[in-house]
């Protein structure tokens, strides 16, 4: 993507953001696309998906069958560069040596950060998910509601492309008519899985993600999302048409070069480069927010990775959007005589209450799907189908023994082989090779199912990061240190789901791979697994209990605005990442709004 | 990936007194963090392979006696699955270096077994003198105990073997994968298969 030299950056930005995945590219899309001076800074290199993105390679043209490795933990292809559960020369601690309580932080260094490797499922948060203290007592409530957000989300998934429908059930919303993409058929195991978990209630429908199953209409979709700007609706309308839709093959983890999923590098900025409003520099390390005497943000100070020298930006707002972790990182570093704690901080709350997703997940083998007829199942790269909460009858008449609830995600048959396909057989075919072993690897391939549940944590006290008092970054900057513990709400709940895969693979006539945990500390993900960490500056309508209003504001620096999942109060069972861009468009609106009053 | 996470942060955290590493550092020495995804590599690109003439014989016969050519599909050694082996055990990185024992340590005693039951390497037994030996050890559970070694050995080897194998194009179309192919239109499967599922 075109990128401006440090040096060629202007004298003063309307908007400085760091981090350029989906909060990042959420805000500097909607201010670049409303005519505001954009200054995007991003640790990571420059990357561009069109041409580096490996399409059609198979497993076989890449190292080791392009499984994972400590260099690149997702699989050789995966779509994350200099990043993983670590990045070289950027060290985080945990507090406690206790593997429970230790947690796992996944980075990339790329411009366009993790969106271009996430999963992709966009799912709404409901109207409870919203208000979860009032409901059960338990954690806190948001300083908004699902309408404030709503029509964020409308945009949300119009601007990105989202596919799915609508089922009308309980705290699981649907969209008004046009913001969906039609929902990809269901593959053999999502539509066997559906008929069979029927006996179990389950309620599995087709699940929603960032993927193109059709063109955007760019006649229909631009007047939409942007009303009353012409500009912005051409800049959208060529950028809609210069993607095309999904062609059914290729995993999306690996990014996409056709543009047909979400990624911020082929999604937000593109228009946002092409409005002429943002300038881009990546490998650019931001350090700490700038402060001037009257207590407001100035700029930002960042490091060149190339050349290790820093330097000053300047902007009227600045915008985190680096990720919840590192957006608290940057604060907790941005110490200054009016800010002693660290920036924006004057609640004590800066780095606490971070959350991840409660996880479990269990394998099934499925004799039914044996030696089915090869049919090609590639699909949209992802999950087509999932199954929604649907518990909360059961959870509200007190049956349950954990507050809240959780989504599954499962799947299973004929993918692309990988590194241990036509492996592990030995339990099954009593230890066959030649001949026989082919004609058994030919008839249990495709036979095996996944399931994976994604569940709510509640914020809690010993759940929260801090600076490190010894370890830094290769430039001297302090790491971040984990503190965590779930707390008996999650493990009961992954205990829960234990239950639920092992009954629903029964009740496929299958046998699970491994034997249910009925222990559910031992069943549970350790913290950051899920990849969905937030928190770590809250948002609330208290000034002494927060650290931003509904408007990821900052309370104590009216120009300083967090946009990616730092401002999250709860983490509901929906991935988070729908929400995260929702906010930073509402939050942009206000910040854009009082940019133009001059109160910013 | 989790074994050789919690294997190497033991080390990393004897440096730091305050608090513990929570993952290792990568390997300075594989492919590294940020390589070329669109090359097309062989096994050698990466690191030097390290397998002798002598071993890789028997691994290829091995190989082709764990995936020999049939009616769907050709055998492992003509896609190069004993290169791919050859690379794996010659990778840098964690838990590498333990395969690597035991593929060698396998290997010979391959080797050692044909000599002593038919006075032949055992690239040049004959099928039947193959299978004797490969029956004893293809099923771990079976093994009598003196041969749990050579059972384990055999049970990493079948699956390197199948992993190599089963991710070639050959390989793919072998085990009934039909995908990897850009459609018009996704249809979802077949009236066979809904028959066959239960579901038409
Ligand atoms: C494998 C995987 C699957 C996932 N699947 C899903 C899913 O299906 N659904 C879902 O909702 N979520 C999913 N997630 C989570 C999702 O990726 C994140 O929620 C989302 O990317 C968060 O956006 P962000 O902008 O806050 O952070 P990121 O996308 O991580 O972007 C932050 C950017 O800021 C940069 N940065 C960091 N520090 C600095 C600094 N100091 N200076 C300058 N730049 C900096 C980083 O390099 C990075 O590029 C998944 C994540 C992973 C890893
Ligand atoms: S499956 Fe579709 S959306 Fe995903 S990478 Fe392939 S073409 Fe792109």
């Amino acid at each position: 993507m075109p990128q401006i030299d440090p040096d060629k950056a202007q004298a003063q930005y309307d908007v400085i953001v760091v981090g350029s995945g989906a909060a990042g590219g959420q805000t500097a899309y909607t201010c670049a696309l409303e005519g505001a001076k954009v200054l995007m800074l991003e640790a990571g290199r420059n990357y561009d998906p069109e041409k580096e993105t490996p399409m059609f390679q198979t497993n076989a043209d890449a190292p080791l069958r392009g499984t994972s490795t400590p260099d690149k933990p997702f699989g050789f292809y995966d779509a994350t560069i200099d990043g993983g559960w670590q990045v070289p020369g950027e060290p985080y601690t945990s507090a406690s040596s206790e593997p429970e309580r230790k947690f796992w932080w996944w980075r990339s260094r790329m411009l366009g950060g993790r969106t271009n490797h996430w999963g992709r499922i966009s799912l709404r948060n409901g109207p409870y998910d919203f208000k979860p203290r009032s409901r059960d007592g338990l954690g806190f409530d948001w300083p908004l509601n699902y309408e404030d957000v709503a029509p964020y989300y409308d945009k949300v998934e119009m601007l990105i492309g989202v596919y799915g429908d609508n089922h009308g059930l309980e705290n699981t919303p649907d969209s008004p008519r046009g913001c969906l993409q039609p929902p990809p058929a269901f593959r053999a195991a999502e539509r066997f899985g559906q008929h069979h978990g029927k006996k179990l209630g389950l309620p599995v429908i087709p699940i929603h993600r960032a993927v193109l199953t059709e063109k955007q209409d760019p006649a229909v979709l631009p007047a939409k999302i942007h009303p009353g700007n012409p500009r912005a609706q051409r800049l959208l309308a060529d950028s809609m048409r210069a993607r095309q839709a999904c062609f059914w093959a290729t995993p999306c983890g690996r990014g996409c070069s056709i543009k047909a999923n979400y990624q911020s590098t082929t999604v937000h900025l593109p228009p946002a480069l092409a409005s002429g409003n943002l300038d881009l520099i990546s490998d650019a390390m931001a350090r700490e927010v700038t402060i001037g005497p009257d207590g407001r943000a100035t700029g930002v100070v960042f490091i060149d990775r190339r050349t290790g020298k820093e330097r000053v930006v300047k902007g009227k707002v600045v915008v985190l959007a680096a990720s919840s972790g590192e957006t608290v990182r940057i604060l907790l570093n941005s110490k200054s005589t009016l800010f002693p704690q660290g920036l924006a901080n004057s609640s004590g709350l800066v780095g606490k209450y971070i959350m991840d997703t409660v996880g479990a997940s269990l394998g099934g083998q499925i004799p039914a799907m044996e030696n089915l007829p090869p049919h090609n199942e590639d699909g949209a790269g992802g999950n087509h189908a999932y199954v929604p909460w649907w518990l909360y009858q059961e959870q509200l008449a007190g049956k349950l023994g954990f507050a809240r609830g959780y989504h599954i995600e499962f799947g299973g048959g004929r993918q692309m082989p990988g590194f241990g396909t036509g492996a592990g057989l030995e339990n099954i075919t009593r230890g066959s090779y030649g001949r026989k072993f082919k004609e058994e690897a030919r008839r249990y391939y495709g036979s095996f199912m996944w399931f994976a549940g994604r569940g709510e944590m509640i914020p809690n006290d010993d759940s929260f990061c801090d600076l490190d008092p010894v370890v830094k970054d290769k430039w001297g900057i302090p790491a971040l240190r984990f503190h965590w513990k779930w707390s008996e709400h999650e493990t009961r709940q992954a205990a829960h789901m234990q239950r639920t895969f092992a009954d629903w693979i029964t009740a496929m006539g299958g046998k699970p791979r491994s034997q249910p945990l009925a222990d559910g500390a031992k069943a549970i993900e350790p913290g950051g697994k899920i990849i969905h960490e937030v928190g770590g500056a809250i948002m609330g309508s208290d000034p002494r209990k927060s650290v931003t209003n509904q408007w990821c504001q900052t309370w104590d620096v009216k120009n300083l605005f967090l946009t990616d999942g730092a401002p999250f109060c709860s983490n509901a069972d929906k991935n988070p990442t729908l929400t995260i861009m929702a906010l930073a468009w509402r939050a942009s609106d206000y910040l854009l709004a009082g940019l133009k009053k001059g109160d910013l | 990936m989790i074994k050789w996470v919690m294997a190497a942060s033991a080390a990393t955290t004897a440096g730091t007194q305050f608090s513990w590493a929570a993952a290792p550092a990568a390997p300075a020495k594989g492919y590294g963090t940020d390589p070329d995804l669109i090359k097309k590599y062989a096994a050698g690109d990466c690191w030097p392979l390290s397998l002798s003439p002598a071993e890789k014989a028997t691994a290829t016969v091995l190989c082709d006696t764990i995936i020999p050519a049939d009616e769907k599909g050709p055998s492992a050694s003509s896609l190069k699955v004993p290169d791919f082996i050859d690379e794996w055990v010659s990778a840098p990185y964690p838990g590498h270096e333990r395969d690597r024992v035991i593929i060698r340590d396998g290997l010979a005693w391959v080797d050692a077994e044909s000599q002593r039951r038919f006075q032949n390497e055992f690239s040049s037994l004959v099928v039947r003198q193959r299978h004797a030996i490969c029956d004893d050890i293809c099923h771990l559970p079976d093994a009598k105990p003196e041969l749990r070694p050579a059972a384990r050995f055999f049970a990493r080897f079948r699956d390197l073997c199948a992993s190599g194998y089963y991710t070639t194009p050959a390989g793919m179309k072998d085990i009934g994968y039909v995908g990897n192919v850009a459609l018009e239109k996704f249809e979802g499967p077949p009236p066979e298969v809904l028959k066959k599922l239960g579901l038409a």
